[in-house]
Formats: structure tokens, C-alpha cells, sequence
């Protein structure tokens, strides 16, 4: 079995967390419709193959930073999802005790740094984590998931560029979700795979499933291993396709219903299960499947009753110093 | 004590802290094998190896790389060749590295420094003279300094390298030759306190970076007429010491604000307005603005000229405050 092959319990832990991301993003989609949430969220149902099946090929020491559309890359590294919940009702609790929004979530100690709403702005992110660790010299890498939206930007083409010509252990996973905002990629791009804008920067690039965990933890192990070899960056662009609109304040209407259906006969906990059904038996699977249940409503449950924050000044953010205090 | 021209005393602050602190490390276009165009960088690279990089010409994607490097272990030097580039650079001023503190609660810090030289004087250009300080000091969660002597260079570029937050080091291409005493221990500077280059009891004058010299002669022009004009050097445009500011205005009751920033929007008008809200009871008189005028820096040198502030018109503004 080779080394990037994800083991049955690594497989059943995936499951887990797709599923609860799942049930993160349904909720979400109910609360918004009911007026209990703030701002648009960016669901990620769907596409959740990508986030999670990556973020399982990887150490708690290596960093990722993300999208605006993050949850599932959110569970797959660990972070609790009552603090997820928490931060996005703006509560105390929260990994930014409210203040980042559901957008932009981090948790350093586990390597989460962290959800970026600049569109593109994950590509350079990781770049730099990556420099810090060649500078350093330590046993780890940086990955960062991005958009065929973000593609487009310049800064993506410095970045790779950098990374490329500096051998950095990076990996740029690029999400295609076939959509920027609400329009598709076919009037945004002068190719239709991206992945083959690796051989202008002097890195691989390799295209996989992305509704299939396995395809996408397999891709990121083989890239992970590479860049620790000292072998530089790696470009995996991940296919999958955007099943809700670009947030829930979209109002759609530009999608058309045999692509959304096709997609979602290829859902990626329906890929994940057919292949676990192979292997674990159905008790094991359905004991996996009602923990993700519990772990969402219980996550919902507390968050909603956590407090609120309270407003304090923030001293680096000051425009007058104190005198002697060093500010 | 050593007689040290600015651009040395800034290269013997990155020299020495590169050899205290090994997370330290300076990168940018043309600053390794060359030595920076300004020769701030010279001999860097031959000490310290991977550590000094010449980048490519990536301004955008070099300064956000900065913010995540700097919270993630290292602490980056990033060299901005010229302050009119500094548009490409702010996404990652403006929407990374002065939020993360705040929104991630305490979890990061960001050890970045963002060194850049602006200004006008040599002909340079409407691309390549600008003094951008408005758009730097306006973001809520960076710190700007702006050195004007040999030893502030190396004292506040020690001090921005310490600091756990991102700072921007102005520096101004017309300083780089001229030469100063550097005490032989000379350490941080602290960031966010003003130093008054003389004492005065008729007007305060308040300048930034190289508009100091300027401020300096026209004190030296106001004497002859009898003004003893008190000149006080901000060194930080933000966090702004405020308390040396009204102390000043408290003793002269007339001030007058110089920074070679366009005036409409300008670090000026900031300066301006922070006097009246937190001293107009000890004015005498408005204060009186000095400041780039509102247009593209010419190249021309008698256009050129009128258009970059100067000690004529700090001591004009001077003499109005005073009528």
C-alpha cells in the first residue's frame, strides 16, 4: 500500500468531518432564511471532498490558509466546530471572540491561518508561510486553497512564480468550483484547466477529482512529500463544482439544473460512502455518521448560548502613543 | 561616536540585528548583490546568506508574503523600492497585516517591517518623488516612522524590527548622503515620541522627515526677524505623540504643521485637525498648513521646485500664524 493511501480509520475520520461540515453549512443555509444569521455566508456544501480530504494529508504543524468559503477546511484541520458556530454568531467564544466573522477564521496552534475574504489573498499567504519555513529551516509546509476565481488575479502569477523559482514547500490547491462570484469560469479564463499553469512557474501540476476525499488527501500527500524533499511547490487543481449560490444572499438563477444535478449524483459523502461501505461495516459507518449529527447540534446548541463579547479598545490599533508606555 | 551618513546607519541596524536575532531577514528587487540602489543593503548578503534575497519585481505579492512570514516565526525586513509603489503593496497593509491582532484576538503577532524611501528634489519624476505618507499612517493597526538624522535612522529601524507589529519606515531619498552623529551604542529609538530640534517661545513647528531641515532653516531665517520658532521632529506619524505636540502649542500658541504629503486629504490636514481638537484653547491663531500643492510632482526643476515644500513657505506660514 503506498505511503499516501489514507488508512480505513482516516477514511471513517473524513466521513465524519464532510459530514459535519455538512450539517454546519444546512443549518447555516435554514438560519439565514430565518434572519438569525449576520452578513452572507458562503456555503461550501459540496465541494467539502477538497477542504477535508487535504487538510487529512497534513500535520497539525503545517500551516493552511483558505477562502471565504472555509468551513470545510475549518473541520478538516481540527478546529472545534463550536468555536467555528461560536465565531460565526460573533460570540465570545469564537476563535476571534467575534471579531473575524465567519469569513476569516484562524486557530494558530493548530497551523489555521487562516480564512482570507480578499479574493486571492490565501496564494501569497502561504507563499510567505513557506519562505518563513525555508528561512527557519523546519520539518513542515504550507498549503493554500484557493478559488479558479482567485486564479485569475495577478498576485497569483507573482506568487507561484516565487515559489517556483525558490523551490518554497508550498501547495497551491486550487478549488474549481467552476464559479467567480456568479459567473463561470468558461468567461473567466483562456484555458479550462488550470492546472496546466504549473509549467510556467517549474512545478507540477496535477488535476484530480475533488468529490472524491481520497483522490484529493492522495494528491496532497504525494505534493507534501515533495515539498518536504526540498523540491518545491506543487499545483493540484481539485475539480468540483459550486452546488449553492456564491452566498446565501445570492439569489441564483444562473446555473443550470442538469449541471447541479449531475453534480450532486457524484455528492462527496456519497462517493466517500460508497467507497467506506466496501471496507468498514454499516454499524461502524452509521456510528461515525451519528457522531457528526450530535457534534453539529451540540455545537449549535452551545454556541447560540454563549455571550456576546464586550467592546474594548485595541492598543496597536492606537493613533496616539503613551508617553513612556512603550505603546 | 561616529560621524555616520543615514544610509550607513541603517545598514549597521539591520547588520546588527540580523547577527542578534537569526529570524531575521531582508528581502527585496535589487537589494542583495547590488546593495540596495540607495546602498542601504550593501554587504548584507555576503554576511548572511539566504537571508538577504533579491526578489522579483512582485511588489504585491512580496508584501503580503511579509505578513505571513511575520506570523509564522520570522521577522522580515521588506525593502519598497520607492514609496510611489507602495498602491501595490496596500491589500496586504490594508486588508492583512493590520487586521489579523485584532480579529484573531491576540493569537498572532507580526514582527514586519516595510522599509521605503519617498520625496521629491532630484528630479525623479512623477512616479518615483511622491510622499505617500497619508495613505501608511491612515491604517488603523500599522506604525509609521520617519527618521530624519543618522542616529533616529538606526535607532527607530531597530526599534521597528523589535516591535510585534507591522511598521513602516519612511525613509527620503535626499537624506540618504547627509551625516550625523550616531552614539556607538545606539539602541531602539522609542516609536511614538516627537524630539524637539530647538527649543522656541514665539511658534511651534511641526514637520516630518526631510520637511525638518527645512523647518530648520526657517527658524534660522525667523530669527533674523526677531520669531524664535520652537521645531520639534515627530519621528513617528503614527502612534503621534500628542503630549509633545500640546505641550509645545501650550508654550507658543502658534503652530505650524509641514509634511511634504499632498495637502488635500494630507498628513498635514491630520496634524492639523489633531492641534485643534486637543489644543484650540491655547491657539492665538489657526494653524497654518505647509504641504505639497495638490498636483503630480513635475520633473522640471523649476517646477519641481514649487510644487515640494521648502523653508520660504514654512517661514511665510510661520509669519501668517503670527500676524
Amino acid at each position: 500500500m503506498p505511503a499516501n493511501r489514507p488508512t480505513l480509520d482516516e477514511r471513517l475520520e473524513m466521513h465524519r468531518r464532510m459530514l459535519v461540515t455538512r450539517r454546519i453549512e444546512e443549518r447555516l443555509g435554514e438560519m439565514h432564511k430565518a434572519g438569525q444569521t449576520r452578513g452572507p455566508i458562503h456555503r461550501c456544501d459540496g465541494q467539502e471532498a477538497v477542504g477535508v480530504g487535504a487538510t487529512a494529508a497534513l500535520e497539525q504543524r503545517d500551516y493552511v490558509t483558505t477562502t471565504h468559503r472555509g468551513h470545510a477546511v475549518y473541520i478538516g484541520k481540527g478546529l472545534d466546530p463550536r468555536r467555528v458556530v461560536a465565531e460565526i454568531f460573533g460570540r465570545e467564544t469564537g476563535y476571534g471572540a467575534g471579531r473575524a466573522g465567519h469569513m476569516l477564521v484562524a486557530d494558530a496552534s493548530r497551523g489555521m491561518i487562516g480564512g482570507n475574504a480578499i479574493v486571492g489573498g490565501s496564494i501569497p499567504a502561504a507563499t510567505g508561510m513557506a519562505l518563513s519555513i525555508q528561512i527557519l529551516r523546519e520539518e513542515r509546509v504550507a498549503m493554500a486553497v484557493f478559488g479558479d476565481g482567485a486564479a485569475q488575479t495577478g498576485i497569483c502569477h507573482e506568487s507561484m512564480n516565487m515559489a517556483g523559482l525558490w523551490k518554497l514547500p508550498v501547495i497551491f490547491l486550487l478549488e474549481h468550483n467552476e464559479y467567480g462570484l456568479t459567473v463561470h469560469h468558461t468567461a473567466q479564463s483562456a484555458v479550462p484547466e488550470l492546472h496546466v499553469r504549473a509549467a510556467g512557474y517549474g512545478m507540477p501540476g496535477v488535476q484530480v477529482d475533488g468529490n472524491d476525499a481520497v483522490a484529493v488527501f492522495q494528491a496532497v500527500a504525494d505534493a507534501r512529500a515533495r515539498a518536504l524533499r526540498g523540491e518545491g511547490p506543487t499545483l493540484i487543481e481539485a475539480r468540483t463544482y459550486r452546488v449553492e449560490g456564491f452566498s446565501t444572499s445570492d439569489m441564483g438563477g444562473y446555473q443550470r439544473q442538469e449541471d447541479i444535478d449531475r453534480w450532486k449524483a457524484r455528492d462527496p459523502l456519497l462517493v466517500s460512502r460508497a467507497v467506506l461501505g466496501e471496507e468498514a461495516d454499516a454499524a461502524r459507518i452509521a456510528a461515525v455518521e451519528k457522531d457528526a449529527e450530535e457534534t453539529v447540534a451540540a455545537a449549535f446548541e452551545a454556541a447560540l448560548s454563549d455571550p456576546l463579547p464586550e467592546f474594548a479598545p485595541h492598543a496597536p490599533s492606537a493613533p496616539y502613543a503613551n508617553a513612556g508606555g512603550g505603546c | 561616536m561616529a560621524i555616520m551618513r543615514y544610509a550607513e546607519a541603517l545598514n549597521a541596524a539591520l547588520r546588527e540585528e540580523m547577527e542578534r536575532d537569526p529570524t531575521v531577514f531582508v528581502f527585496g528587487e535589487d537589494i542583495a548583490t547590488y546593495g540596495g540602489v540607495f546602498k542601504v543593503t550593501a554587504g548584507l548578503a555576503e554576511a548572511f546568506g539566504d537571508r538577504v534575497r533579491d526578489t522579483p519585481i512582485s511588489e504585491q505579492a512580496l508584501t503580503a508574503m511579509a505578513v505571513t512570514a511575520a506570523m509564522t516565526g520570522t521577522k522580515p525586513v521588506l525593502e519598497i523600492m520607492y514609496a510611489d509603489f507602495m498602491p501595490l503593496t496596500l491589500d496586504a497593509l490594508i486588508n492583512q497585516a493590520s487586521i489579523y491582532n485584532y480579529i484573531w484576538d491576540g493569537q498572532v503577532t507580526m514582527p514586519f517591517v516595510l522599509r521605503t524611501q519617498g520625496g521629491g528634489g532630484v528630479g525623479t519624476g512623477a512616479q518615483h518623488a511622491k510622499s505617500l505618507d497619508s495613505l501608511v499612517a491612515h491604517i488603523p493597526g500599522i506604525k509609521v516612522v520617519a527618521p530624519v538624522t543618522p542616529a533616529d535612522a538606526k535607532g527607530l529601524l531597530l526599534a521597528a524590527i523589535r516591535d510585534p507589529h507591522p511598521v513602516v519606515v519612511l525613509e527620503h531619498k535626499l537624506l540618504y548622503n547627509t551625516r550625523g552623529e550616531v552614539p556607538d551604542d545606539q539602541g531602539p529609538v522609542e516609536i511614538g515620541r516627537a524630539r524637539t530640534v530647538h527649543e522656541g517661545s514665539d511658534v511651534s513647528i511641526f514637520a516630518t522627515s526631510r520637511m525638518v531641515l527645512e523647518a530648520e532653516k526657517a527658524a534660522d531665517a525667523l530669527a533674523g526677524d526677531g520669531i524664535s520658532a520652537e521645531v520639534i521632529d515627530l519621528r513617528t506619524l503614527r502612534p503621534l505623540d500628542l503630549g509633545a505636540i500640546t505641550a509645545s502649542v501650550a508654550k507658543t500658541n502658534h503652530a505650524v504643521v509641514v509634511n511634504e504629503d499632498w495637502g488635500f486629504c494630507g498628513y498635514a490636514a491630520e496634524l492639523s485637525a489633531t492641534i485643534m481638537d486637543h489644543a484650540f484653547d491655547d491657539l492665538d491663531a489657526p494653524v497654518e498648513r505647509v504641504a505639497a500643492l495638490d498636483m503630480p510632482i513635475p520633473y522640471s526643476q523649476p517646477l519641481e521646485e514649487v510644487v515640494i515644500p521648502n523653508a520660504d513657505r514654512i517661514a511665510a506660514a510661520a509669519r501668517r500664524a503670527l500676524a
